[in-house]
This record gives structure tokens, C-alpha cells and sequence, in this order.
């Protein structure tokens, strides 16, 4: 994989936490899980933290949505019974949470555009705050799940049929993050997007090898090589399955 | 006498985990590179995980020239687990391995992931005895009508001891399509649902060995690892629980030294074997 400029070291020590529950927002059909911050670093956009939801076995790979001096916000799509274990949390419990891990964004952008689908807008609201907030444009799958649009500054929200790609302008630095079909079609259009994939992970700190996609003709990690790559790390057959496999 | 399971940590990638353990064994090592299984590689399951790595590693040449000596720089005791499709082959890689600085050699015998050579433990650990010095351990399934069969055809072969449990063969379908969740289909099922069958695997190996065994299955907290010292195992390796919790070895000792305490043991290994109710037979041999 090439070298980025200002990517963020996945080998900077392991930090877990047990974090305070806030509380668990409804926002449209995905949920918004607040967590005290405790002393965790809210890392690059585009990092990821490991939520180990209750009564589960495997911690679960979200990127952080917000960060604030005293929160960690988490936006969540409860899809199984891991996402459901976190987004059904109140206040008085306790997370253990481990991060920030992976490589997120590079900020050092000229004309930032952040380009969305679905659940993979989770990490644009802290993207967007740290780059200045700069336009987006994202798409759901429904007027309901497009309400989570309203999280994210200066955003062009579109609703299936119409796709993110067919509202994406020229002349931009693009920072994608959404389904495989959509980051493809992203990279097809801005071969020099940045763009944050997916996979299944049990550890997030390169133990496990089970979120291996392909990166330069190798399965490698994507939890230590990614999340975010540029298309020209890959010959891009990444084989992301769907959300929160667990 | 706290070691991870092979391919459950990557020193390299952390190596504070490993340094927090008393000897780090490594995924296992083969002839030539393997790519691994195709994703979806793991999955999770009420009862626990199941993956489906299929033995991702670089192969003895790049693992010796740059693997190794980087593993080697961290400080922390190294075992190599290794792994073949034929006996000569893992007499080769122990061969390879025999003049490296490290503390001992596993032969995985018994993935889940790669067609099994059954009932060719004794030959394996023959053909490896004769190829090698070093410390070697025999890491066996539980997934064999007689686990002490195969513990004392380990040891008849000239096994210095044993690793007992690896995963058990297991399918998990998608609810909505009925198809499997890993791609390959079947996975190597860990965590806790291991704890009783690892624990049954380890007491009847002892009592058919007496050899020194490393206890691998499901351990989460200290008195999981105190039952395999019970049991008969002389060490116990943390797996899965590594995955959501790298601090697990630190965590894991503390409670170890405090149940053992709570129970009268002066010090963990002196539950060695009282589930067997007799003295064992034969001087412990301390592993890792």
C-alpha cells in the first residue's frame, strides 16, 4: 500500500475504556448513541472504535460521528444483534470502548468534498467540523433514513433512485464513505477519492485477520491498512459483505 | 505460563499484548504462502465465534527473514506454530526453525480451516521429533472419538507436550437467505462454548500422558484458567478473548493469583492436576 501523507499510525498502543451511556438518540431509522468521553482520543475521522455491545461475544467497529469535550458520539444502524445490544443501552451502563484504531482521512485537502451513503455517513459530522465544514452530498435509500442527513453541514441530501453519483461535481477531493457498489462508482468517477470501506472485524487491532479484503493483489487487514484507502491502493475487489455482519 | 492462541494476536502489529504475556506464539507458519480463505472470514454466533482464516501467512522463507527477526526484537519468548499437508513438510519447517533463537515449536495438527491430516499425529510428531531440538508440542483437536489416543500417540511420537484445545468444525447460515455467513461455509467455532470441551480434553490427556499440556478454550477470566490448571494443563493460552480485550492478560493473571489464593494455593500451579485427586504422575515440567 502506498505511504499517505498524513496518515494516522495504527500502531500508536491500545487504549480500551469502560465509557459512561449519555444517552441513545433517534436520528431518522439509524440511532445516535452518546457515550462519556472518558480519556479516549477522538482520533482522524474516519478512525474506528471497537464497541463491545452487552451480552455479546465480539466488540463491534463503529467510526466516531461526533466528538465533543465531553461525549463520543456513535451513529449506529440497528441491524443485528450486536447494533441492537448497543443502541438499546440507557443510562447508568458502561461500554467498553477500544480506540481510536486504523488510518482515517487525510486532511491536508484543497477542495474537500465528503460523499455519503446511507450508514456511511457515521464519520462526516466529525469530518466536517474538523475540515471546515465543507459541502456534501449524500444519499439514503429512503426519506426516512435521509433524515440522518441533517447531521451533516452544507449537505445535498438525495433519496433512491436518485444516487449520490449523479449529484457529485467536479473539481474536488472526494471523501467517501458508504456501500461497496457506491465507494466503486465513487472511485470510477474521482480516481483520487479517499475512500473508507468496511468489514467484518473481531479485534480492530490486526489479531484476528478476519476483515482481510483485497489491497495491492493481497488479502491484508483492513483494520491496520484501512479503513480508508485511495483507489490506487486497490485494484478495488474488496468483498465488504453487508453492515455489521454479526 | 500465560501464551495466546496461535493466530489470535499479531505481536508485530501489538506488540504491548504480547509483551504482556509469558511467551507469544505465532500463527501458524507453512511451506509456502498462503493467501487465506476468501471473506467472510468470521462470524458471530450465540455461542460463540467462528472463523475462517485458512492459515493466511507468508511461508517459512519470508516468516524466517523478516518476520521472525522482528518478532524476536520485541522481547518476548517465541514459540512457532507450524503447519503442513504432509509429515515431511513439517519436518522440514521444524528443520528451518531449529537453529532460531526461539522457545519452541507447536505443530498444528489440528485446523479447522485446511483438510486435516488425521490420524497422522504420530508420524507428523515423529518425522518433526527427529527434525528438531527444540521444545515440541503437539496441538490437538478435541473433534476425536479419543482425545487421549491421540495425546499418547503425541507422546509415544516424542512430544515434549501438548496443546489442547483448537476450534471445532462449525456452520452459522444467514437468517434471511439460509446461506452460510463465512464464504468458505464452515469456520472453526472458539470462545466460550470451548471451556468444557477444552477442559475435558486437557483432563484426559493428562491422565494419559502426564505430559505438560498448554490449555486453550474459551478462558475469559482467572478461574477459567484455574480449572485448566486443574485439569491437568500446566499453562493456559488466551484466544478469543483477545479479540475484545487486549488487556485480557493483564486482567486474566491478576484474577488467576487471586483465585488460586482464595482457594489455599500458594500459587496457581499448586492446583496443578487436583481434579485427578491424586499427585501426578510424574514431576511438572514448567512450559513457556
Amino acid at each position: 500500500m502506498r505511504e499517505a501523507k498524513t496518515r494516522c499510525p495504527s500502531r500508536s498502543g491500545l487504549r480500551r475504556e469502560l465509557l459512561d451511556v449519555v444517552r441513545v438518540e433517534d436520528v431518522g431509522l439509524y440511532r445516535l448513541l452518546r457515550l462519556k468521553r472518558g480519556r479516549l482520543e477522538s482520533g482522524i475521522p474516519g478512525q474506528f472504535f471497537m464497541l463491545a455491545p452487552p451480552g455479546r461475544l465480539l466488540p463491534r467497529p463503529m467510526s466516531l460521528c461526533l466528538a465533543t469535550r465531553t461525549e463520543l458520539g456513535f451513529l449506529i444502524d440497528p441491524v443485528g444483534p450486536g447494533t441492537l445490544a448497543l443502541t438499546t443501552v440507557v443510562r447508568g451502563e458502561r461500554l467498553p470502548v477500544l480506540g481510536p484504531l486504523g488510518n482515517g482521512f487525510r486532511l491536508d485537502v484543497e477542495r474537500p468534498l465528503l460523499v455519503g451513503g446511507g450508514i456511511g455517513i457515521a464519520p462526516f459530522p466529525y469530518l466536517s467540523e474538523r475540515l471546515g465544514r465543507p459541502p456534501a452530498v449524500l444519499g439514503f435509500r429512503s426519506k426516512a433514513h435521509a433524515e440522518a442527513g441533517a447531521l451533516v453541514p452544507k449537505a445535498e441530501v438525495v433519496v433512491e433512485p436518485r444516487l449520490v453519483t449523479d449529484a457529485v461535481p467536479g473539481g474536488h477531493d472526494v471523501l467517501a464513505c458508504g456501500p461497496e457498489p457506491m465507494l466503486r462508482a465513487v472511485a470510477a468517477l474521482a480516481p483520487e477519492a479517499q475512500l473508507a470501506w468496511e468489514a467484518p472485524m473481531a479485534c480492530g487491532y490486526g489479531a484476528c485477520y478476519g476483515c482481510a479484503v483485497e489491497i495491492d493483489g493481497e488479502l491484508r487487514r483492513l483494520c491496520v491498512d484501512g479503513p480508508v484507502l485511495t483507489s490506487h491502493d486497490r485494484n478495488l475487489t474488496p468483498v465488504m459483505s453487508e453492515r455489521d455482519a454479526a | 505460563m500465560i501464551v495466546n492462541a496461535s493466530g489470535c494476536l499479531d505481536a508485530l502489529s501489538a506488540p504491548e499484548v504480547a509483551q504482556s504475556l509469558d511467551a507469544f506464539v505465532t500463527k501458524t507458519v507453512t511451506p509456502l504462502a498462503r493467501r487465506g480463505n476468501e471473506p467472510v472470514r468470521i462470524a458471530e454466533t450465540d455461542f460463540g465465534m467462528l472463523n475462517s482464516i485458512g492459515l493466511a501467512n507468508p511461508g517459512i522463507d519470508r516468516f524466517v527473514a523478516d518476520t521472525l527477526p522482528r518478532l524476536l526484537e520485541i522481547g518476548v519468548s517465541v514459540w512457532v506454530s507450524v503447519g503442513g499437508f504432509a509429515a515431511h513438510e513439517y519436518a522440514d519447517l521444524c528443520a528451518r526453525l531449529d537453529d532460531q533463537p526461539i522457545d519452541g515449536l507447536e505443530l498444528n495438527v489440528s485446523c479447522p480451516n485446511v483438510s486435516s491430516p488425521e490420524e497422522e499425529v504420530e508420524e507428523i510428531v515423529a518425522a518433526a521429533r527427529a527434525a528438531t531440538t527444540k521444545t515440541l508440542y503437539a496441538k490437538l483437536s478435541p473433534a476425536v472419538p479419543d482425545v487421549g489416543a491421540a495425546a499418547t500417540a503425541a507422546a509415544r511420537a516424542g512430544a515434549d507436550g501438548l496443546t489442547l484445545v483448537n476450534t471445532i468444525r462449525g456452520l452459522a447460515l444467514d437468517p434471511a437467505t439460509l446461506e452460510p455467513r463465512l464464504g468458505p461455509g464452515v469456520g472453526g467455532l472458539s470462545g466460550p462454548v470451548l471451556r468444557p470441551i477444552a477442559l475435558a480434553a486437557v483432563f484426559a490427556a493428562y491422565r494419559a500422558t502426564g505430559l505438560p499440556i498448554v490449555g486453550v478454550g474459551g478462558v475469559e477470566t482467572g478461574l477459567h484458567g484455574l480449572e485448566l490448571i486443574a485439569a491437568g494443563a500446566s499453562a493456559f493460552a488466551l484466544g478469543t478473548v483477545l479479540f475484545a480485550d487486549p488487556e485480557a492478560p493483564v486482567r486474566v493473571r491478576e484474577e488467576l493469583e487471586h483465585e488460586a489464593a482464595a482457594r489455599g494455593f500458594a500459587t496457581p500451579l499448586a492446583a496443578y492436576a487436583t481434579a485427578h485427586g491424586q499427585p501426578p504422575p510424574r514431576p511438572l515440567r514448567r512450559v513457556a
